[in-house]
């Protein structure tokens, strides 16, 4: 496994004018182009909005927000459209990996991505993600893991953590009966048709800066044809925590990272056709 | 036009070809395996895809993402596999899609059989899915028609934005016979209608969004009402069925599909022994042919509907036929078709 921080090295110049020189009263951070001007609905503390932000970040720097489809997820992932000014399509619980492969085969000049939660992605969607993947299908898929259901209430997700107490796991939940749960990027790293795998967090300022790095790497691995990039963040779910924003993101060091370690777990330098 | 030998399954792979489709999905299941081989050989020789998905809920998904991309795209299956399509055909009609779905009957439930079947026609002709909706159902009865009503489903399905499927069996899937196919057109030729509501980058215009959630009050509402507009369109602008020998009847015979060719087989052999007997077979499922039912059973109200199940078009019939109308049945549910014989001697208990 590689840190995330050197990242930064291995991506090529782009447009990203944060690293060029700075002109005295230039403004130097502000809402990216391609998100609306709204304001986002999630819940106090809530990632939602800082991985919004980063893929409209990455969207801009590399100029794509014309050619690029988002898949919208189910659960609080669907209300991308409400966020991002580019073509979305609501896809069916856990299905947004074959939506999204759907479209690339249609569209294979387009910028693909599909937005999802824990529940979808790794529980009711695990065999549209494994395969996406194992096909190599140029697409990108931004997996923000919270370790809960969010929008339906709070209930146990298959990256709920041993111990931790949700609506349908109210003894907390035991490896014995509920399993352990569930690594994905780890999983998804094992596949050969995976080109680029990274697991990122929002809990710093540090650990943000790299979760962008990570999702604007993905975006330029499609962007060079070189298969499935896949960045899973780790994000806080206060509401459903029962916790305050701070003690969530507290959570999200103290408890989530120690299990979901941060990294590349996979970074190809060719792709497959080459 | 020359004609060549094809088989039923076949032509509704080629019938796709020639409606434009360059996109399919699907996952192998017998008796439908000819459609998704055909295309996986023809399919990249002109630029298209296939993609052999990882399960029956992968590969409708897959329409339903490459169908908002703007492309004519089709998915294939039997029974055991057009249960787990459901999901996504309740989809594409409530995200107002289309996409085409070639179902080959196999007997049910459950694992069943893969003999042939109409055991399917009330999960076609209902929705088969969650929701208020309803998919356009075309039911050939030949190869000529497996190839056509494959081409007319595309156009159905475009025109009103929602799923359509083509009901046969494995007879009439396995089953070769001479067809007109002709060339086959490109899409140039085809020069299909555009679709600016497709998710193609928001270039030049705003931004496109296909969704079926509907959270506000009322809105979906609304949606099923704007639903049903279509479906009562549909009705009006795009039923079909064929009328046999009907003018001079005593007798009217209502079946569909591979049956129908049996029953024709069974009133040919009634007519040489002075039975009046004629026959009409819906050929749009959904929608029905509820008028066509309604006036021929005022002139003819004795009717007999025979199908390989235990008795599902029946209901249509029913509620369709003038209130004077007898309406009489003969099914039969074990994957075997009814033999001319068959049908002459029910022909002969309800005359």
């Amino acid at each position: 496994m590689t840190a995330i921080s050197q990242i930064q090295n291995r991506l090529p110049e782009s447009g990203n004018s944060r690293h060029m020189a700075k002109k005295e009263g230039e403004k130097i951070f502000g809402r990216p182009k391609s998100v609306k001007d709204v304001g986002f609905h999630f819940c106090p503390g809530c990632n939602h909005g800082n991985v919004h932000k980063m893929v409209g970040e990455a969207i801009d720097e590399y100029g794509i927000q014309d050619r690029t489809i988002g898949v919208a997820g189910v659960g609080c992932c669907v209300f991308l459209y409400n966020y991002l000014d580019i073509d979305v399509l609501e896809a069916p619980h856990g299905r947004a990996c074959a939506e999204a492969t759907g479209i690339n085969r249609v569209h294979p000049e387009k910028i693909v991505f599909t937005y999802q939660g824990d529940g979808d992605l790794a529980a009711i969607g695990l065999a549209e993600t494994v395969h996406t993947a194992n096909r190599g299908e140029n697409i990108t898929v931004i997996f923000v893991n919270n370790t809960v259901y969010g929008m339906t209430g709070g209930q146990m997700a298959p990256t709920t953590l041993l111990g931790q107490k949700t609506t349908t796991s109210p003894y907390g939940r035991e490896f014995m009966g509920e399993g352990y749960p569930i690594k994905m990027a780890e999983m998804i790293a094992t596949l050969e048709g995976a080109a680029f795998v990274a697991r990122v967090a929002c809990d710093t300022p540090k650990n943000l800066m790299q979760a962008k790095r990570a999702v604007k790497k993905a975006f330029k691995m499609q962007i060079d044809k070189m298969g499935f990039s896949f960045v899973e963040i780790l994000s806080a779910c206060p509401t459903n925590w029962g916790m305050d924003p701070l003690k969530a993101n507290d959570r999200v060091t103290n408890e989530m990272i120690p299990y979901f370690p941060l990294g590349i777990f996979k970074e190809r330098t060719t792709a497959d056709y080459v | 036009m020359a004609k060549i030998m094809m088989k039923g399954a076949e032509a509704i792979a080629e019938g796709a070809i020639h409606a434009g489709c360059r996109h399919y999905f699907g996952y192998p299941i017998t008796p439908q395996n000819d459609i998704p081989e055909y295309l996986s050989r023809e399919l990249p020789r002109i630029g298209g895809s296939f993609v052999q998905a990882e399960s029956e809920i992968a590969s409708i998904n897959m329409v339903l993402g490459a169908s908002a991309a703007g492309a004519r795209a089709m998915t294939s299956s039997s029974g055991p596999g057009i249960s787990l399509k459901q999901e996504g055909i309740s989809y594409l009609a409530g995200s107002e899609l289309p996409g085409v779905i070639a179902y080959i009957s196999r007997i049910g439930p459950g694992l069943g059989g893969i003999a042939a079947t109409q055991g399917d026609y009330k999960q076609v002709t209902n929705g088969g899915g969650h929701g208020d909706y309803y998919t356009i159902a075309l039911a050939p009865s030949s190869v000529q028609e497996m190839f056509s009503l494959t081409i007319k489903a595309f156009e159905l399905s475009d025109k009103y934005r929602n799923p359509a499927i083509v009901l046969a069996d494995a007879i009439l899937g396995q089953m070769k016979e001479p067809v007109e196919i002709g060339p086959r057109p490109s899409l140039q030729e085809l020069n299909l209608p555009s679709k600016p509501w497709a998710l193609t980058g928001n270039s030049g215009r705003e931004s496109n969004l296909i969704k079926s959630l509907y959270l506000g009050d009322g809105e979906m509402e609304v949606q099923n009402w704007k639903l049903f507009e279509k479906y009562k369109k549909m009705k009006e602008e795009d039923t079909y069925h064929e009328e046999l020998q009907l003018d001079d009847a005593k007798l009217m015979i209502v079946s569909f599909g591979s049956c129908s060719r049996m029953v024709l087989s069974g009133m040919e052999m009634a007519r040489e022994e002075g039975l009046k007997v004629g026959l009409l077979r819906p050929i749009s499922i959904y929608p029905f042919p509820e008028k066509a039912v309604a006036e021929w059973s005022k002139r003819i109200p004795k009717v007999l509907v025979i199908e390989m199940n235990t008795g599902q078009m029946i209901k249509d019939v029913k509620v369709n036929v003038d209130r004077a109308a007898d309406v009489f049945f003969y099914g039969r549910p074990g994957g075997g078709l009814p033999t001319p014989d068959d049908v002459l001697s029910e022909i002969k208990k309800v005359y």
